[in-house]
């Protein structure tokens, strides 16, 4: 009991105290996560759609894949990811392991398949109501999944949260293909893991408490600008 | 979609900032939980210019990071593999900086009287004939080795050890010295981890000293000829301040809670 209060008081300390290492972390851990939201949504947004949307052969099976895929062991997908940019590995040239870069496509592959079955949810649900409307108009697959999404944006932005959140708590991947360098590619996650290692528990709560803190303010944020747009009915 | 591949290669692109002229060196964990990279790699920067980025991995893992070529240099302690690592090609040579040593570990009531013992394998025999708890690296790191082949010389009536007492983590140092905390289990353990580590518990240090416990490291720069793209003119700029007067000072001098942790032993050339 005496770490965990400890650990809530080291958070404060560092924090208050304005530990430059940390706010160093907490950036690198913001900028990779943030830039693997980004592109896991571009993915994963038209794809959730796109099968809400589309009848094909094997739908169901992709459907069934996508959701089992939601469950990725993260260190199986390092150990993927390691492979591939390794300097021994197919895409070895480019350089890119140990680098924020490999950390980011490890987290691209992991949140992908989250925010596609979720935004298929809910983009289907939606597609219910909406689906005798669009065909009268005469409209092309294109602009059937751009109303769709758009109409369904504040449900979708569920679903990109659930892969912030999984994505900015993650370790077992980004440790292998970031290396948990120091100044290069610590993040929160991996200090806390490094922490933990060397018995410091009051150290890693505190960071925790940090990891948490930030997830928060970000959902806070991201609730608060969305709130902007009471007016409309979706 | 097009625009959202172009987005994808421009994040790609960002989040690979530029590099500095940096070094990335695989180093074993009990290595860096000394502390004693603290205090070298300032050092190193302010007299070389040299920014050596740490990959802090196991042995096994180190020497695999090696072959593939994702590092200009490694920092291990196992001897047979790295003789192997070098022999096959895959390292230039290896040179010794310094040494430590293993220490057991175990609980302050000592069950299996490990403080009467008078060597490394007598350490051992006392566990295992009254199947003390025993905690086990059991992840083929070099402190795992060392211990594979300690138990190798004790001859027990079983070929290797098993049973409920002994439990292998699978895990590294850190993470198996908080096994052995939780379970108030034996543990061999470097020095530098024990030292260092935070949540010691009912743990004491029991047995040391046996010159069969010595716990070499040496370093070996990654060969060019198999990865053109290795920096080997920085590992051999590291490698000579590694082995020089300052390095062997700073090693030498370097203590954790009063403690003596390092002897510096390298050769110079």
């Amino acid at each position: 009991m005496n770490e965990i209060t400890q650990g809530f008081w080291d958070a404060w300390a560092l924090i208050l105290f304005f530990d430059p290492d940390l706010y160093e972390i907490i950036f690198l851990s913001l900028r990779v996560t943030v830039t693997a939201v980004v592109i896991a949504s571009l993915i994963g947004l038209p794809i959730g759609a796109l099968l809400a949307v589309n009848r094909f052969r094997h739908r169901r099976f992709v459907i069934a894949l996508l959701n089992a895929l939601m469950g990725l062991p993260p260190v199986v997908v390092g150990l993927f990811v390691y492979m591939l940019l390794s300097r021994a590995g197919p895409l070895g040239g480019f350089g890119l392991l140990f680098s924020p870069s490999a950390m980011i496509i490890a987290q691209v592959i992991i949140i992908t398949p989250l925010i596609a079955s979720i935004s298929h949810q809910t983009v289907r649900d939606l597609w219910a109501n909406y689906h005798d409307l669009l065909i009268s108009l005469n409209t092309t697959r294109a602009q059937r999944i751009s109303a769709l999404l758009w109409d369904s944006r504040r449900a979708l932005l569920t679903a990109t949260l659930a892969g912030f959140g999984r994505a900015i708590g993650e370790v077992g991947a980004i440790i292998i293909v970031g290396g948990n360098i120091d100044h290069a590619t610590r993040v929160l996650t991996t200090a806390i893991a490094l922490e933990t290692g060397k018995g410091n528990f009051a150290f890693a709560m505190g960071l925790g408490m940090v990891l948490i803190m930030l997830a928060i303010i970000v959902n806070l944020l991201i609730h608060n600008l969305t709130k902007t747009e009471q007016a409309s009915t979706w | 979609m097009k625009l959202g591949w172009k987005v994808l290669v421009a994040a790609t692109l960002i989040a690979s900032a530029s590099h500095a002229e940096t070094l990335r060196m695989a180093v074993t964990t009990s290595f860096y939980n000394s502390g004693l990279s603290e205090v070298l790699l300032p050092e190193i920067k302010a007299d070389l210019g040299l920014e050596v980025q740490l990959i802090v991995v196991g042995t096994g893992q180190a020497l695999r990071l090696g072959k593939a070529g994702d590092v200009d240099a490694i920092l291990v302690h196992f001897r047979i593999a790295e003789e192997d690592f070098v022999e096959g090609g895959f390292g230039t040579h290896r040179r010794e900086i310094m040494y430590n040593d293993f220490v057991f570990i175990g609980p302050s009531d000592d069950p299996a009287n490990l403080t009467e013992a008078n060597s490394a394998i007598d350490a051992l025999q006392r566990i295992y004939a009254v199947k003390a708890t025993f905690a086990s690296r059991g992840d083929d790191s070099g402190t795992h080795k060392m211990e594979m082949n300690l138990w190798d010389a004790a001859e027990l009536s079983t070929e290797l050890p098993e049973g409920d007492w002994y439990r292998a983590a699978g895990a590294s140092m850190g993470a198996t010295l908080n096994v052995a905390s939780g379970m108030n289990a034996y543990v061999l353990s470097d020095r530098a981890s024990w030292l260092s580590f935070g949540n010691k518990g009912d743990l004491v240090l029991l047995y040391a000293g046996d010159p069969a416990l010595f716990n070499q490291y040496a370093y070996i720069p990654v060969n060019p000829t198999l990865h053109p793209h290795v920096h080997s003119e920085l590992a051999l700029i590291l490698e000579d301040w590694l082995t020089g007067a300052k390095a062997a000072e700073l090693i030498t001098n370097y203590t954790v809670n009063g403690e003596d942790l390092f002897t510096f032993n390298a050769s110079t050339k």
